[in-house]
């Protein structure tokens, strides 16, 4: 019988290797098919159950993971939602991520390379695997300000800290709270992202850095400048330059009158000063068809239009448009036609100015830690590039501070402080056929002059309801600006 | 092939002693973990699970010195490290389960699974003492055939018998489900062993040569036939794959041994076929069952109710989650199987321990087979053999049946993965199969006066049981 045993116990070999390769097959060669069955609940769970790590700002933790009895383990709650909702955006179990949770998932969920060493130890003791924190360089009093200060209108803020290129502020409004799309009850989640889709205030999109971009307005003034005083050294803010009170567009019928149609100064020429501090128009139309589309294409680029930037958010490029022809230059010469914009674009154009030229990298995440806190990686300030020289810079910082003490951004005065600036009041129903809607109110600057510690860029969409009398950028954006510069000069100091 | 040597074999309990310190930390260090992961705490009752557990092994181990030293020494730790993990299981997936506002019947409460590891041990520990000499069972081969039947047929009893699941697998009596036929497989292969020992040399020997195979006798075809009877009448009344294919490949496997004749292995996976056959396109359950193993990921088998996937399918899922490495315990999602703590346990433990986890538990099934097989080997006896393989192949056959029916190699069933999945008949069952595996071995390696003049009685029983014993 032995004979026959010794062959069973082959069989029965057999049987647990046909098992070890079934289970081999299932576990290593079908997995990641398994894995990736839509049926499959334990990924959505797997990736929303981990113990997410926080969002910091300022030593608080505005994004936090909490423990709770259900499949998913931890409910992801952010203490200030809507105020910090353009830069955290959501994590749902149902939507997936968006905003800093989405650019900083894998260290959030502990899986980057980065924190290898504390999954190392994780698996050693055993201890539930961990998500890193990400550190934001928002400054909360600046972000409060900038949220407080938009209240009820829709629009955007971006403060930088022109020196280093950290985002202090970032808002858009009307904005959403991230909390109802974190909860579990996937109905409930499903019905408020379904309002949040038809709300005509748009509650989703990041007004600051994406989705929709902007007519810039007057503040493209401020690219015109820089590129006519980088063509020729000459050129001083008491140079006398064309301001008639209407320009006609070459090879067109179109003319451009100056705001409001205002005489600029005496109706032939005005100072680059004057005309820059009021806002004339017909002195940068002139002063583009001059200088050439290229040069203007290449100043705008300078300061970063074009450029894929993630700051680690993805930022939708600004653009000029195409510029067909000398009518198109006229009109992009003051920020209209097809040239669109990002407030947080345009605070880079101040920001370069403040810097004596040199445009540092915008960016959001200060550092990232490991669950133990200890620093993983640090954001080192770089620069992006050198738009414009130190003497240009200088010149330009004269004639915004002359915007701000006695032109259009008067609005924008603190009390002890010299502020520098630009408004904008951009047409935006220029080309979009159908009934004109209210223009777009801007404000651009930084202060303090001489020491620049803030840029910032206000945006209100849709703001400037010409029916109002005064409806201009400088009134209603460069207060917001003043608000959001002394919050950031308060708390600097 | 054989060397026969003299050596005087080791008793081996220092270590199996050694062997159990490893095997109960296993199951201890699990059921930590489990605590740490879904609790964040030190289970309250951590210490009182490590005395149970080393308790029940300790006793085993201490009679197994007074009464059976010779036993084999490996193959109570592998029970012991087997139990540990399974309780560990089944406690991470009574947690999950009590987190929910409707806790499903399926759920098991770890205490109760390990008072039944206890009444296991304690029959074991009752085989190991009351029976001295495994030979004393065939005495009662008939009697064993007779319990074998009637505890196969008391699901189907009026009052007593329970159906779950579809399945009449089930009686219960007081607060207690049993399943009989966990008990019924130790009786049929005590028959078995009892009878074929016997009838071997019929079943054998007489017959005609077919293709240069020998074929035996159409009225040697009898208990064949009476075995695929029985077999078909479980498939049929108590409506269980498992437990079908469970007793007729044992018997297969057993015949095949006793008589060395491949003939009767290839009439019985006709027999087997045939079956399966007739009752397939026949019984809606079983063609159910296999739609749902040939086309698990289909979305219309995926969705059916009742019958549908839904439950294999997430077994899938879960060990696909689990990987190479597992998610490690307490950090997957096992509850979200039905059954996870039972039928479904190996893939829950494909989930959390991963690839590599799951390959060690197989391994330490085959260690545990082979310990078993080889024993039949090492034992003198005819009826010792056949025994011994039986124990130990249908240890193997019910691994087979499980992990193949969870990976798809053939439909699912509702049999349970000895030692670890919950259910008390199951456990009980399985100790004592342990428990006659043990006395065998103990017959085989113990030396004595009879090793030497014991001459084979008969030629195609050669000396290799010296061998055996020696090795």
């Amino acid at each position: 019988m032995n004979a026959a045993l010794r062959r069973v116990s082959a069989v029965v070999i057999a049987m647990f290797l046909v098992l070890m390769a079934a289970v081999t097959s299932v576990q290593f060669f079908q997995a990641s098919s398994l894995n990736g069955d839509p049926r499959n609940v334990r990924n959505t769970y797997r990736e929303n159950g981990r113990d997410r790590g926080p969002i910091v700002v300022a030593g608080a933790e505005i994004a936090f993971s909490q423990p709770v009895d259900d499949p998913y383990k931890f409910l992801r709650t952010y203490t200030q939602g809507p105020l910090y909702a353009p830069v955290t955006g959501y994590s749902s179990v149902v939507f997936g991520q968006s905003g800093i949770e989405l650019a900083e998932n894998s260290v959030l969920n502990g899986t980057s390379p980065s924190l290898w060493q504390q999954r190392l130890g994780d698996l050693v003791t055993g201890r539930q695997p961990q998500g890193g924190a990400v550190e934001l360089t928002i400054d909360p009093a600046v972000q409060q300000a900038a949220y407080d200060a938009l209240g009820d209108h829709e629009g955007a803020v971006v403060a930088l800290d022109p020196r280093t290129g950290e985002v202090l502020a970032l808002v858009s409004t009307p904005g959403f709270d991230p909390n109802v799309l974190a909860g579990h009850d996937t109905a409930a989640v499903n019905a408020a992202w379904q309002q949040l889709l038809n709300d005509p205030g748009k509650p989703l999109a990041n007004r600051a850095i994406a989705g929709d971009t902007y007519a810039p307005g007057s503040t493209f003034k401020l690219i015109d400048v820089a590129a006519a005083l980088s063509a020729d050294a000459a050129l001083t803010p008491d140079t006398r330059i064309s301001a008639p009170d209407s320009i006609t567009l070459p090879g067109s019928t179109a003319t451009i009158a100056n705001p409001a149609g205002e005489r600029c100064d005496d109706g032939e020429t005005a100072t680059l000063a004057t005309a820059f501090a009021k806002s004339c128009n017909t002195p940068f139309v002139q002063m583009a068809l001059d200088l050439g589309a290229d040069a203007i294409r290449d100043q705008a680029d300078a300061f970063g239009f074009g450029d894929q930037l993630a700051i680690p958010l993805t930022v939708t490029p600004s653009r000029l448009g195409p510029i067909a022809d000398e009518a198109a230059l006229g009109q992009t010469a003051i920020g209209q036609r097809d040239v669109r914009v990002t407030p947080l674009q345009m605070a880079m154009v101040s920001s370069a100015i403040a810097n004596d030229g040199v445009l540092m990298r915008p960016y959001l995440v200060a550092t990232t830690r490991d669950a133990n806190l200890t620093v993983v990686s640090k954001t080192s300030p770089s620069e992006l590039s050198t738009p414009i020289t130190p003497e240009v810079a200088a010149t330009m910082t004269q004639l915004m501070e002359g915007v701000v003490t006695s032109g259009t951004g008067r609005r924008a005065q603190i009390s002890g402080v010299q502020v520098a600036g630009k408004t904008g009041t951009a047409e935006s129903g220029f080309d979009d056929g159908t009934a004109r809607s209210n223009p777009h109110a801007w404000f651009t600057g930084f202060a303090p002059a001489d020491d620049p510690q803030v840029a910032v860029a206000v945006l209100v969409v849709n703001g400037a309801d010409p029916a109002a009398g005064d409806y201009t950028g400088g009134a209603l954006a460069a207060p917001i600006a003043r608000s959001v510069m002394a919050a950031a000069l308060g708390s600097g100091s | 092939m054989v060397t026969v040597s003299q050596v005087t074999p080791r008793a081996g309990r220092w270590t199996e002693l050694a062997l159990l310190v490893p095997a109960l930390a296993v199951g201890i260090y699990a059921y930590l973990q489990v605590g740490l992961a879904v609790n964040g705490a030190v289970p309250p009752d951590l210490l009182a699970f490590g005395l149970v557990t080393a308790a029940i092994a300790l006793a085993v181990h201490v009679v197994l010195r007074l009464r059976a030293p010779y036993a084999d020494q490996v193959l109570l730790p592998i029970v012991v490290a087997l139990n540990g993990l399974g309780l560990a299981m089944i406690e991470r997936v009574h947690l999950a389960l009590q987190a929910r506002e409707n806790v499903p019947s399926w759920d098991v409460d770890p205490t109760r699974q390990m008072m039944w590891m206890a009444v296991g041990a304690t029959a074991c520990l009752a085989v190991l003492l009351l029976l001295r000499d495994h030979r004393t069972l065939r005495r009662y081969t008939w009697t064993f055939l007779a319990a074998g039947l009637f505890l196969l047929l008391l699901p189907l009893a009026p009052v007593i018998g329970k159906e779950i699941n579809g399945s009449r697998l089930w009686i219960g009596v007081g607060p207690l489900s049993l399943q009989p036929a966990e008990l019924a497989k130790i009786c049929f292969a005590i028959f078995f062993a009892g009878y074929l020992v016997t009838h071997r040399d019929t079943l054998t020997l007489a017959g005609r040569k077919v293709l240069g195979m020998t074929f035996p006798r159409v009225r040697d075809l009898g208990p064949i036939l009476f075995a695929w009877a029985i077999s078909v009448g479980v498939l049929l009344f108590q409506r269980e794959l498992g437990t079908s294919i469970l007793l007729f490949g044992l018997f297969i496997a057993m015949l095949y041994v006793a008589t060395e004749r491949l003939s009767w292995v290839l009439i019985g996976g006709v027999l087997t076929i045939g079956g399966v056959l007739l009752l397939a396109s026949r019984i809606g359950y079983i063609q159910a069952r296999i739609d749902v193993w040939l086309h698990a990921l289909d979305p219309d088998i995926y969705s059916r109710n009742p019958g549908g996937s839904g439950q294999i399918v997430s077994g899938l899922f879960g060990m696909a989650s689990g990987g190479l490495m597992g998610t490690g315990w307490g950090e997957g999602y096992p509850q979200l199987t039905y059954s996870a703590n039972a039928d479904m346990i190996v893939p829950s433990l494909g989930e959390e321990l991963g690839l590599t986890g799951l390959l060690a538990v197989l391994m330490l099934y085959l260690v545990f087979a082979q310990r078993g097989m080889r024993t039949a080997i090492g034992v003198r006896d005819g009826f010792g053999k056949l025994l011994g393989c039986g124990l130990a192949f249908i240890v193997a056959l019910q691994c087979f049946v499980v992990v193949g029916g969870a990976t798809r190699v053939i439909p699912l069933s509702g049999l349970t993965m000895p030692f670890l999945a919950a259910g008390g008949s199951s456990l009980l069952a399985n100790w004592m199969i342990l428990a006659l595996l043990l006395r065998l071995s103990d017959g085989a390696r113990r030396p004595g006066p009879e090793v030497e003049p014991a001459l084979p009685r008969d030629p195609r029983e050669p000396r290799a049981s010296v061998a055996g014993a020696a090795g």
